[in-house]
C-alpha cells in the first residue's frame, strides 16, 4: 500500500468525531505548533514541503505564505476554498465530508502561521449538508480549547467562519471568491494588486484550497522534510485524485505524486481498469479546464517514457502532447465516449459559468457553445472547425481570470486530437446525430 | 520645506519616450504623449469601459490590452500576457507595444467581434451614431464582415425614470454606468442582474431612476443603451453645432454644452474632454429643462476633434485612419474615390451647409412619402 | 405551491440565526452576510420574492439593488417560486458519461415536465444544475441538502414515488 497522508484514517469509524479523531492522533500538530513553535517557524515547514496549491494552479503554497503583506495594525485573513466546482472533481467533498476535523486543525496550524485570527471556509453552497458536518466539527474543536480565545493557554485567538456560496464556479477562482465572501456577485478582480497585498476587506488574505491546508497537521508533525521526501522532483508529497468516467472503481484516491498513469489507471488499488469489455479512448486528466489527451498519449508520452501522476510529468510535450494535473479530476473515457459531445457539454458549462464581466469570456463562451452545439446536431460546416480554434485563441490569455483560458482550452484540445470526429460529426450528420453514435475511426484500430 | 518632486518614470510607447508620475497607467501616459502632439492621437489604444472620472472603471472590455515587452528597467522581462493598459501602471523603465504590435492589434480585432455579436447594428436608427465608442471603434479596428451565425440576444426598450430610455439591447456591459451611480448618488437602484452573456442593466423590479443626477449615465455609456428621451429622434448628432455654456446652478457646476440645430437648443450634455470623458457631472435640471438660450451664458463653439463626424459633417479620409480593409476593398472592388475636392473649413459655413443638407434629405424623404 | 409571502418577517428563531450569522463578521462588514442570509430566507419561502429581498437588504442595511444583484448571479437562489421539491439535476460532462443523460431523459417522461418547469401538483419543480462536485457517484441529483447518487431508472422510480407519498 502506498503512504496515506490525508486519508490514512478515513475509514475508521466515528472519525468525523472530535473523540475518534483525536484518539488517531488528530490535533496534536495544533499543540506541537503553538506550544513550541514561532509562527515563522511554521510558515518555514510549509515552504520546506515543496506542498503545492491542490486547487489547481500548483503553485508552492509556502511561497504564497511568503508574499502575505504584514502592515502593522491591519488584519491578515486566512481563506479556505472550498468552492470544489471543476467537473471530475469531488475530492474536497470526500475529504470534508469524511474527516472535518483534519481541515479544521489545517485551519489552526495555517492561520497561526499567517496571523489570522479570523478565518474562513468558503464552501460552495450546494453542499450545505458539509458546511454542518464542518460547523459541528467547528463547535467540537471550540469546546475543546482548539478554537475560539486564547488557544491552548497560548494566547493566540482563532475564530472559524464557514461561509457557504450561492452557486457559481467562478467563485473558486481566488479573488471572486473574496467578492462573494464580502456579499457581491463573484466577479474575479483585476489583478494587481494580489490578495497576498488587498484581499478580503482590502486586507492581506491567502487563500488555499481544502487539500493544501488538509496537509498541514502531517507536515508540522513529521517537518517538512519529510514531506518533502515523498514524491518526485517538484511534485512533493500525495495527491487526492477523484477518479471517475468509464473505469471500474470510480471514487476518490491519494497517491504519491510520481505513480505511474498505466498503475493508476489500471490496478486493483486505484481506478481497476477500464469497465469490462471497452478500452481506452481518452482522459482528462486535472479536471474539465485541462486538455484532453487521446489513448496513445496517456500512459506514455510523445518520447516513449512512462507517464507519471505529476505537475511535471503530465504536462511533458506542453499542450501539443501533454495535459495538466490541475485538480487531479481524472475522467476517463472509453470507446463509447462522443468527444464531439462532451466538447460541447464542457463548453456549455463554461458559458453557463462565466461572470460576464471581460468581453472575450462573456461573448466567446457563449459562441463556441453555440457553434459546438450546431456541430454535434448535424448542423456544422467544415469551416467551423477552424472557426472554434480561432475563437478559443481569441479568448485564451485575454481575460480578467484563468476561467477563459479553461474555457478554450477543452475546445481546442479537443480539435487537435480528434479533429477527425469532428470531420466525421460534419460530412455524416445524419448518423452522428443518432442516440448514442460515437466516431469509431482509427480508434478501432487502437 | 521644500517640497519634493517625485521620482518620474520613464516609459517608451510604441518607440516613443515619455515621462510620468508614479502612479500613472499606461493608458494616461500614451494620452500624455497624444496631448502633446495631437499627430499621435492613433497610438492612444482604445477604451470602451475605462472612464478616467470613475476610479473603479476599466479593465473589463478588453479592448486596450497592450504588449509589454519590457517590464521596468529594474526587471526587463516581458510580461507574459498582453495586459490591460487603462489600469496597468507604468514601472520606471517600461517598454509598450500599441500599434506597433501586430499581435495586439489581431487581439484588438477580435475584441471588436466580440463586442459586435450582441451588439445590434442598427447605427441608422441609433442616436449615439456618430458620437458612439463602439462605432469608432469598429471602424479603426474591426472586419467588415461577421463570422457571427447564431441569434442574438434582445430586449425590450424600457423607461427608467422620466428622461432615460434604456435599450438593453446595444449595451456593452462596461458597468461605467453602475459606477457612475454609485459614486454621484447617494442611492443606487440599477445594477447588473444575472451573470454571463445574460448579464443586463437593471432594476430588477420596476424602478424609476429618480434623482438629480440620474442624466449622468446618458453621458457615460459608450454606445446608445442609455439615451436621452429629450433629444430620441430629433436629429443625428453630426448635423447639431456644440455651444459651451454656463449658468449659475444651485444643484452642479453649471458649465454643458449645449447642441444646436439652428437656434434650437435639442439637447444639453456635460462637456467632455479629447477622450469623450465627461469634465464635470452636471443635474437633471441643466440636462433636460434649461433649453432656452436665454437661461445660459454662452462661451463659443465647443472644440471638437477634427477627426470627429460632428466637426466635418462626415469622416475626413485624410484625417481617419484607415483600417485595412477598407484600403483592400478599396483597391480591388472600388474604383478610385476623387479625394480632391476642398474642404470647407469655416465653422459658419459648415453649420449652414448641414442644415442645407439635411432639409434637402428631409425634403427628398417627404417627397417619397407624398408621392 | 408556495405562495407568495404577504407577512415578510423572518421567524423567531431564524431571526435569531440571521443575527448571529451577521455577527460573524468584523463591524461595518455585515453584507458578508448576504449569501448565508438568503439561503436562510429561501428555506423559509421556498423562494425568493422582491419583497424578500427587499427585507433582507433592509436587515443587512444595505441597498435592494445590492440584493438583486447577487441573487440573480449566483444559480442557488430562486427567484420564482418552486414546487415541494426542487430536482437539481447535474448535467456535465462526467455524469452524462455515466448515463446521466438517459436518467435524466426517464425522469423528465417520469415527472412529465422540462427543465424550469413545475409539476401540475405542486410537488415538483426540475432545474438543470452545472458539476455538483459528485463525479465519480454520477449520475447525480440534489433536493435541498440531499444528494442522490448513482442513478439508475429504478432508484429515480423509487425516489419520485418516496417523495411524492
Amino acid at each position: 500500500m502506498a503512504r496515506k497522508i490525508l486519508t490514512e484514517h478515513i475509514n475508521v469509524p466515528g472519525i468525523e468525531t472530535f473523540d475518534v479523531y483525536r484518539k488517531q492522533g488528530g490535533y496534536t500538530a495544533v499543540e506541537k505548533a503553538i506550544k513550541t513553535m514561532t509562527p515563522e517557524e511554521v510558515v518555514e515547514e510549509a515552504k520546506k514541503s515543496g506542498v503545492r496549491g491542490r486547487g489547481g494552479a500548483g503553485f508552492p503554497m509556502g511561497m504564497k505564505w511568503g508574499f502575505l503583506a504584514k502592515p502593522e495594525g491591519v488584519p491578515r485573513y486566512l481563506v479556505c476554498n472550498a468552492d470544489e466546482s471543476e467537473p471530475g472533481t469531488f475530492k474536497d467533498h470526500h475529504l470534508m465530508k469524511c474527516i472535518p476535523h483534519l481541515l479544521i486543525e489545517g485551519m489552526i496550524i495555517s492561520s497561526f502561521a499567517l496571523g489570522a485570527h479570523k478565518s474562513f471556509i468558503y464552501v460552495r453552497g450546494e453542499l450545505m449538508y458539509v458546511i454542518r458536518i464542518l460547523e459541528k466539527a467547528i463547535e467540537e474543536a471550540k469546546a475543546q480549547g482548539f478554537l475560539g480565545k486564547n488557544i491552548l493557554g497560548s494566547g493566540y485567538d482563532l475564530e472559524l467562519v464557514v461561509q457557504p456560496g450561492g452557486g457559481a464556479y467562478i467563485c473558486g477562482e481566488e479573488t471572486a471568491l473574496l467578492e462573494s465572501l464580502e456579499g457581491k456577485r463573484g466577479n474575479p478582480r483585476n489583478k494587481p494588486p494580489f490578495p497576498a497585498v488587498k484581499g478580503l476587506y482590502q486586507s492581506p488574505t491567502v487563500v488555499n484550497n481544502v487539500e493544501s491546508i488538509s496537509n498541514m497537521p502531517w507536515i508540522i508533525n513529521n517537518g517538512g522534510d519529510a514531506y518533502a521526501a515523498i514524491g518526485i522532483g517538484r511534485s512533493t508529497g500525495t495527491k487526492l485524485i477523484s477518479a471517475s468516467g468509464h473505469i471500474q472503481k470510480p471514487g476518490v484516491y491519494e497517491i504519491e505524486l510520481g505513480v505511474s498513469v498505466d498503475e493508476f489507471l489500471n490496478s486493483d488499488e486505484y481506478c481497476g481498469g477500464i469497465r469490462k469489455g471497452h478500452y481506452l479512448k481518452a482522459l482528462v486528466a486535472g479536471g474539465s479546464s485541462v486538455p484532453i489527451l487521446p489513448a496513445h498519449l496517456i500512459t506514455k508520452t510523445a518520447n516513449g517514457e512512462d507517464r507519471l501522476m505529476s505537475y511535471e510529468s503530465l504536462s511533458d510535450g506542453g499542450f501539443a502532447t501533454g495535459t495538466m494535473l490541475g485538480s487531479g479530476g481524472f475522467i476517463v473515457f472509453d470507446e463509447t465516449a462522443c468527444i464531439v459531445r462532451n466538447t460541447w457539454n464542457f463548453s456549455r458549462f463554461y458559458h453557463h459559468e462565466s461572470c460576464g464581466q471581460c468581453s472575450p469570456c462573456r461573448e466567446g463562451t457563449g459562441w463556441m457553445e453555440k457553434v459546438l452545439h450546431r456541430i454535434e446536431h448535424g448542423h456544422g460546416s467544415m469551416h467551423d472547425i477552424d472557426l472554434l480554434v480561432d475563437i478559443s485563441k481569441k479568448i485564451e490569455g485575454n481575460t480578467i481570470c484563468p476561467l477563459g483560458d479553461a474555457a478554450a482550452w477543452p475546445v481546442a484540445s479537443a480539435i487537435r486530437h480528434f479533429r477527425d470526429e469532428f470531420v466525421w460529426h460534419i460530412t455524416h450528420p445524419h448518423e452522428a446525430t443518432q442516440p448514442g453514435a460515437v466516431y469509431m475511426g482509427e480508434m478501432a484500430l487502437v | 520645506m521644500e517640497e519634493v518632486k517625485p521620482q518620474l518614470l520613464k516609459i517608451t510607447f510604441d518607440g516613443i519616450e515619455v515621462e510620468v508620475e508614479p502612479g500613472t497607467t499606461i493608458m494616461q501616459a500614451a494620452r500624455k504623449i497624444a496631448e502633446a502632439d495631437e499627430s499621435q492621437g492613433h497610438l492612444v489604444p482604445p477604451a470602451m469601459c475605462y472612464y478616467k472620472p470613475l476610479p473603479v472603471s476599466g479593465g473589463k472590455c478588453r479592448a486596450c490590452l497592450v504588449k509589454v515587452s519590457a517590464g521596468s528597467a529594474k526587471d526587463p522581462r516581458p510580461m507574459p500576457k498582453l495586459v490591460p493598459s487603462c489600469i496597468t501602471q507604468v514601472q520606471d523603465g517600461m517598454v509598450v507595444e500599441n500599434t506597433t504590435n501586430q499581435g495586439v492589434l489581431d487581439t484588438r480585432k477580435s475584441i471588436v467581434e466580440f463586442l459586435l455579436i450582441n451588439h445590434p447594428l442598427d447605427c441608422p436608427i441609433c442616436d449615439q451614431a456618430g458620437e458612439c465608442h463602439l462605432q469608432d471603434f469598429a471602424f479603426e479596428h474591426g472586419s467588415a464582415k461577421t463570422r457571427y451565425e447564431e441569434e442574438r440576444r434582445t430586449f425590450d426598450k424600457i423607461d427608467i425614470g422620466p428622461h432615460v430610455q434604456l435599450h438593453m439591447t446595444r449595451c456593452i456591459l462596461c458597468y461605467r454606468c453602475v459606477y457612475t451611480a454609485d459614486q454621484i448618488t447617494d442611492k443606487r437602484v440599477h445594477g447588473v442582474m444575472n451573470r454571463g452573456d445574460a448579464s443586463e442593466i437593471s432594476t430588477y423590479i420596476e424602478k424609476a431612476i429618480d434623482n438629480d443626477f440620474s442624466g449622468n449615465v446618458i453621458d457615460v455609456c459608450p454606445v446608445g443603451a442609455l439615451t436621452d428621451k429629450t433629444f430620441r429622434f430629433k436629429n443625428r448628432v453630426w448635423f447639431t453645432k456644440p455651444e459651451d455654456a454656463h449658468r449659475n446652478c444651485d444643484k452642479c457646476c453649471g458649465k454643458v454644452t449645449l447642441w444646436y440645430r439652428g437656434d434650437e437648443v435639442l439637447r444639453v450634455t456635460a462637456r467632455k474632454n479629447t477622450w469623450g470623458e465627461a469634465t464635470d457631472f452636471i443635474c437633471n435640471t441643466c440636462r433636460f429643462e434649461k433649453k432656452n438660450t436665454s437661461e445660459w451664458v454662452l462661451e463659443g463653439p465647443t472644440k471638437v476633434k477634427r477627426s470627429s463626424v460632428i466637426s466635418a459633417n462626415k469622416y475626413r479620409a485624410d484625417l481617419v485612419k484607415k483600417p485595412d480593409f477598407a484600403l483592400k476593398l478599396a483597391a480591388t472592388q472600388y474604383k478610385k474615390i476623387d479625394d480632391s475636392r476642398p474642404y470647407v473649413t469655416d465653422e459658419e459655413t459648415i453649420r449652414q451647409q448641414s442644415i442645407e443638407n439635411n432639409d434637402k434629405a428631409n425634403h427628398r424623404s417627404l417627397l417619397a412619402k407624398n408621392n | 405551491m408556495t405562495e407568495s409571502p404577504n407577512l415578510v418577517a423572518f421567524t423567531p428563531e431564524r431571526l435569531e440565526k440571521v443575527k448571529e450569522i451577521i455577527a460573524r463578521y468584523p463591524e461595518g462588514r455585515q453584507k458578508s452576510a448576504l449569501l448565508p442570509v438568503l439561503h436562510v430566507a429561501q428555506e423559509q419561502w421556498g423562494w425568493l420574492s422582491s419583497e424578500v429581498m427587499d427585507y433582507v437588504a433592509g436587515i443587512l442595511s444595505i441597498e435592494p439593488v445590492e440584493v438583486y444583484e447577487v441573487a440573480t448571479f449566483y444559480t442557488m437562489y430562486h427567484l420564482d417560486p418552486v414546487g415541494k421539491h426542487v430536482i437539481e439535476y447535474c448535467r456535465t460532462g462526467p455524469c452524462c458519461l455515466m448515463g446521466g443523460e438517459d436518467v435524466y431523459g426517464h425522469l423528465k417522461n417520469k415527472l412529465g415536465i422540462d427543465a424550469g418547469e413545475t409539476t401540475s401538483d405542486g410537488l415538483f419543480t426540475l432545474k438543470e444544475v452545472e458539476c455538483l462536485a459528485a463525479c465519480g457517484w454520477g449520475p447525480v441529483f440534489q433536493i435541498r441538502e440531499q444528494f442522490y447518487m448513482n442513478l439508475t431508472n429504478d432508484k429515480v422510480d423509487q425516489i419520485i414515488e418516496e417523495l411524492s407519498k
